[in-house]
């Protein structure tokens, strides 16, 4: 009844996977196509061929015949313990380095659908950089910007500029103490009222939001089930909490129902006295498979078997749901029924920051327990009114269409890339709403290649490999921002199309392999 | 009946000494020898290697549904007491100068911790607005994909610059700074000495670590030896496990829950005595603390490159939001893939890195701001020890003080009410406020703030409140 297939094993390629009704029309249709016998093979070669060499050098450093690039450690030679394990390094050393560029490029403007990277050459094959003072224009499918508020001017700029100078840029002190200002809870209040929740509180920091957040609510006593893929921070907060944690396979309600089930039947391992409470944490859309959850099973089972569900909607608040309401509108359904929203405000509100949304006693019990409202400083302004001016669009208080608009344009942009990308017969994984959109590269040179080819064309993209992801999975991840035009997204794709062709990535076997000129 | 049956076998096959019993062996047929010989071995594996299964009683699905219906977890949260200070917080409006305004009543403020008085300062404010006019409010995504704004790297430069050190490292948040630099490079059978009054954030950082945590008394350097002293004991014993075992010392500059400075010059000699690196954490004593502000280092005249890694903040003396973290290159490299509050955070938004080294420039340019600093709070420290009835816990230079009352007259709910009637008398204080599970909970204080812009007007009447309320609470 709650349908996908088992994980594998992560040594073995990835089978097909995919939701149980393939009819397109279901807003769960979900597909995962199996990484490619030949694919595997060659990028184990890959890192095969990667250590030997990493090795082979190590050797020639050792023996002095190369010279050692990168900075050596000062205490070295008095004895004390090295700092580093040699294989922790030896990853950077040998595969990092190599590939260097494409990541932390530098961004010299404002970071909307065009942007200005720096420059900057290496002469030494990337241990060392120098800035050649140029920028490079190049359409930005990197940013988290899906709403499109990331701009320099207009009416979110002129409230943030308003606000610095009516409020300053700190306020040094924390929200239990002299750190609450007025538009705090006017943020607050605004933010409960667009998620439909009884009460709400805001933290500076997402990756805070659930480090130190997870321990005021869970505790030693407790058990927490918590999807495979869920990202780090939740990972940080459930080990931070003392409770017990076990992983359920990646959307796998059966799994998730077993370990329910078997969780209440025997209790507590050992001594089997019950647990206290149970807790499920999920995300609304997972960033690097762009997947979604399957939140009225969800809700199914945890009204089954009374456990309290965590939603961490990091991506998805503001980028799904025909209000932008996030998953919870997106399947229409009642945000009553999820114990404890989560969600950041540096993705679809183009500030920073993040909040937890539920009933006033649990946000009562935050404000009293949270690490953060007791020793982070608070909420900058600028920062604030940048969330409560998009709010006001997306809400509509402007009197503007715009922000219908908005989530309008970003559902079509990503339904009609995907579509592209899928029919010119390119690997393509997760949920067809879903704007974020990995395309499968699997091996490492190429995934190098193919970054830095679309750079040449103007395109800067976002390229993923081994530790982010499992070792034979590397893929490129877009994001599509409702500020992209039509234009912009013909010119990536067909960028997309030229690459693709050259570097042979078109793996699908479900689909064929068209060009795009092709394509009706 | 026995013995009779004894008698009745014939005796003469049967062995009786030991030479006929290797006969005996000899003429066995195979089949009973691998017969014995398999039977030793279960008797073997019976006695030593099974383990012991506990009787499982197998639950049928009725019992186990009936189970499922019982059972009853907590509530999501336990009962909250609705008169809980936290809940009850003032509510500011305005910026957080030296004055501040509450309910629309504008009063001094001795209460946050904005030291040198950026909060609102036109220059500051100047640059993040043109921050925001050219990149945007938010940075809409982490260092490693497109988060990286050219100004992040100016500011790392900078701040490198400013305290001498080869590199530098910005991070989004001032609480995940030191919370995500500790773990980093201290893992799980690696070894910490760390004092025990240090604040909140570097405790998290430890647990997060997982590695032995040696907590020595505050500021007790004898303490500190005789823990040294054991692990070097115990290191002995296991050479091999000690050259694989890292040693760290985490210390703060000034301490936030004490004010009171740490003997750094010491703790350096004892790292090259028993191998240790130092991670300081200067959140309260950069730009406050040093003839020109560059920290404890700059006040004990103490080479950096001594010092392995210095942390810090950017939301107290610095005017901004987010934290930092400077070193040689090897040690501060390493927390770009490694560090998790840096690597899949967002990064810190450009407006206010932008104010960050405006704030920096102001500090290079005034130099004397410290000195005055450093001044006023040796007044204000005479100033409040002269006031009969109060204990003043904190260094005399230092500009956070802890005010409390005498003994057992010390409780929260005297220094609330202390708090409360400095409010009326248009005087802002707070009492400082901690979680339950510090490590060590101080004793309930009230925190007072020194900015570097108070006259000493503004110093007599804040004493001369806190002696009014005395007499009014007591």
């Amino acid at each position: 009844m709650f349908g996908s297939k088992q994980m594998k094993p992560s040594i073995l390629p990835a089978q097909h996977r995919c939701t149980v009704k393939e009819t397109e029309d279901n807003c769960e249709f979900e597909e995962f196509e199996g990484t490619p016998l030949y694919a595997a093979l060659l990028t184990y070669l890959s890192y095969g061929v990667l250590c030997i060499f990493g090795w082979l050098r190590d050797f020639l450093r050792q023996s002095y015949i190369e010279k050692k690039k990168g900075a050596l450690d000062p205490n070295a030679k008095l004895n004390f313990v090295p700092l580093y394990q040699s294989y922790e390094s030896f990853y950077t050393r040998n595969m990092y380095t190599r590939v260097r560029d494409i990541f932390n490029r530098p961004v010299g403007s404002v970071a909307s659908s065009e942007f200005d990277l720096v420059e900057r050459i290496s002469d030494d094959y990337n241990w060392t950089y120098r800035y050649t003072g140029n920028t490079i224009r190049a359409i930005n499918f990197g940013s988290y910007n899906y709403l499109g508020f990331a701009e320099k001017d207009g009416q979110c700029a002129m409230a943030a500029i308003n606000s610095i100078k009516s409020n300053g840029t700190a306020l040094c002190s924390t929200r239990s103490e002299l750190g609450t200002q007025r538009y705090h809870n006017e943020l607050e209040t605004l933010l409960a009222e667009y998620l439909r929740v009884e009460s709400c509180i805001a933290f500076g920091m997402g990756f805070a939001t659930n480090a130190l957040n997870i321990p005021a609510i869970a505790s030693k006593g407790d058990l927490i089930l918590s999807d495979k893929l869920n990202h780090v921070s939740l990972i940080l907060g459930v080990r931070m909490s003392g409770a017990k944690s076990q992983t359920f396979a990646h959307n796998d309600m059966d799994d998730l129902e077993q370990k329910l089930h078997n969780a209440i039947v025997y209790g507590q391992p050992g001594h089997h006295r019950p647990w206290r409470k149970i807790f499920i944490i999920v995300e609304g859309i997972y960033s690097m498979e762009g997947s979604i959850c399957r939140l009225p099973l969800l809700v199914q089972l945890k009204k089954k078997y009374k456990a309290y569900l965590y939603l961490d909607e990091a991506h998805s608040i503001g980028s799904m749901g025909k209000n932008g309401r996030g998953i919870v509108d997106y399947y229409n359904m009642d945000p009553n029924d999820i114990d404890i929203l989560m969600g950041t405000f540096t993705k679809s509100f183009g500030s920073s920051g993040g909040y937890i949304a539920g009933k006033k006693d649990l946000i009562d019990h935050l404000r009293i327990h949270s690490h953060a409202n007791y020793y982070a400083s608070s909420m900058s302004a600028p920062v604030v009114y940048q969330i409560l001016s998009s709010l006001h669009i997306l809400m509509g208080r402007d009197g503007t269409k715009d922000g219908m608009r908005r989530i309008q344009q970003l559902a079509d942009n990503t339904r009609y890339f995907r579509k592209k990308l899928v029919d010119m017969g390119f690997i393509v994984y997760g949920n067809k709403n879903s704007p974020i959109v990995p395309m499968m590269i699997y091996m490492p040179a190429r995934v190098t290649r193919f970054n830095r080819e679309m750079l040449a064309r103007g395109i800067a993209v976002v390229t993923v490999g081994f530790p982010a992801t499992k070792l034979v999975e590397a893929r490129v991840r877009f994001c599509i921002s409702a500020s992209h035009t039509r234009e912009m997204l013909d010119k990536a794709l067909s960028a997309i199309d030229e690459v693709g062709d050259t570097i042979s990535l078109r793996y699908s076997k479900r689909y064929e392999h068209r060009r795009l000129k092709d394509l009706k | 009946m026995l013995l009779s049956l004894i008698s009745t076998i014939d005796t003469e096959g049967l062995a009786t000494d030991f030479y006929g019993l290797l006969q005996s062996f000899y003429h066995a047929p195979m089949y009973h020898i691998v017969l014995e010989i398999l039977l030793f071995f279960s008797v073997m594996w019976l006695l030593f290697f099974r383990k012991p299964h506990p009787i499982e009683k197998k639950l049928t699905e009725k019992e186990k549904q009936e189970l499922i219906d019982e059972w009853q977890p907590e509530p999501l949260v336990p009962a909250v007491d609705p008169n809980h200070p936290a809940l009850n917080v003032r509510v500011l409006d305005g910026p957080v100068g030296k004055h501040i305004t509450i309910d629309n009543e504008e009063s001094l403020n001795f209460a946050t911790l904005n030291f040198l008085n950026f909060v609102g300062n036109e220059r500051i404010q100047n640059k993040s607005i043109q921050a925001v006019q050219k990149y945007g409010v938010g940075s809409c995504g982490p260092r490693g994909f497109y988060g990286t704004i050219d100004i992040h790297l100016e500011l790392e430069e900078r701040l490198a610059r400013f305290l001498g050190c080869e590199e530098g490292i910005i991070y989004s948040y001032g609480f995940s700074t030191i919370a995500s630099i500790i773990p980093a490079y201290s893992k799980r059978n690696d070894v910490i000495f760390v004092d025990e009054g240090v604040h909140y954030a570097i405790q998290k950082g430890i647990e997060a670590s997982r590695s032995h945590i040696k907590w020595f008394k505050h500021n007790d350097l004898n303490d500190l030896e005789r823990l040294l002293i054991e692990q070097e004991n115990l290191d002995k014993k296991n050479m091999k496990k000690a050259r694989a075992t890292r040693r760290f010392l985490i210390v703060e500059g000034l301490y936030m829950n004490y004010g009171d400075l740490c003997p750094l010059p010491r703790m350096v000699e004892l790292k090259y005595k028993y191998k240790y690196r130092i991670f300081i954490d200067e959140s309260v004593s950069f730009g406050t603390i040093g003839q020109t502000g560059r920290g404890i280092t700059e006040y004990y005249n103490i080479d950096r490159h001594q010092i392995d890694l210095i942390s810090s903040t950017l939301e107290y003396a610095v005017g901004s939001i987010g934290g930092f973290a400077v070193g040689s290159s090897f040690v501060i490299d390493h927390q770009r893939l490694s560090a998790q509050g840096y690597c899949f955070s967002a990064s810190l938004p450009p407006l206010l890195a932008a104010a960050a080294i405006e704030a920096l420039n102001i500090m290079e340019e005034n130099s004397d701001l410290f000195e005055t600093l450093m001044y006023k709070s040796k007044q204000l420290h005479n100033k409040l020890i002269a006031i009969k009835g109060y204990v003043i816990q904190g260094d005399y230079l230092s500009p956070l003080k802890h005010l409390r009352l005498p003994d057992e007259f010390n409780t929260i709910g005297r220094l609330e009410s202390i708090v409360h009637f400095a409010q009326t008398k248009h005087i802002t204080i707070t009492v400082a406020r901690y979680l339950q599970d510090e490590h060590v909970l101080p004793q309930p204080s009230v925190r007072l703030i020194l900015n570097v812009d108070m006259s000493e007007e503004e110093m007599d009447f804040l004493c001369a409140v806190l002696q009014e309320a005395l007499v009014v609470t007591m």
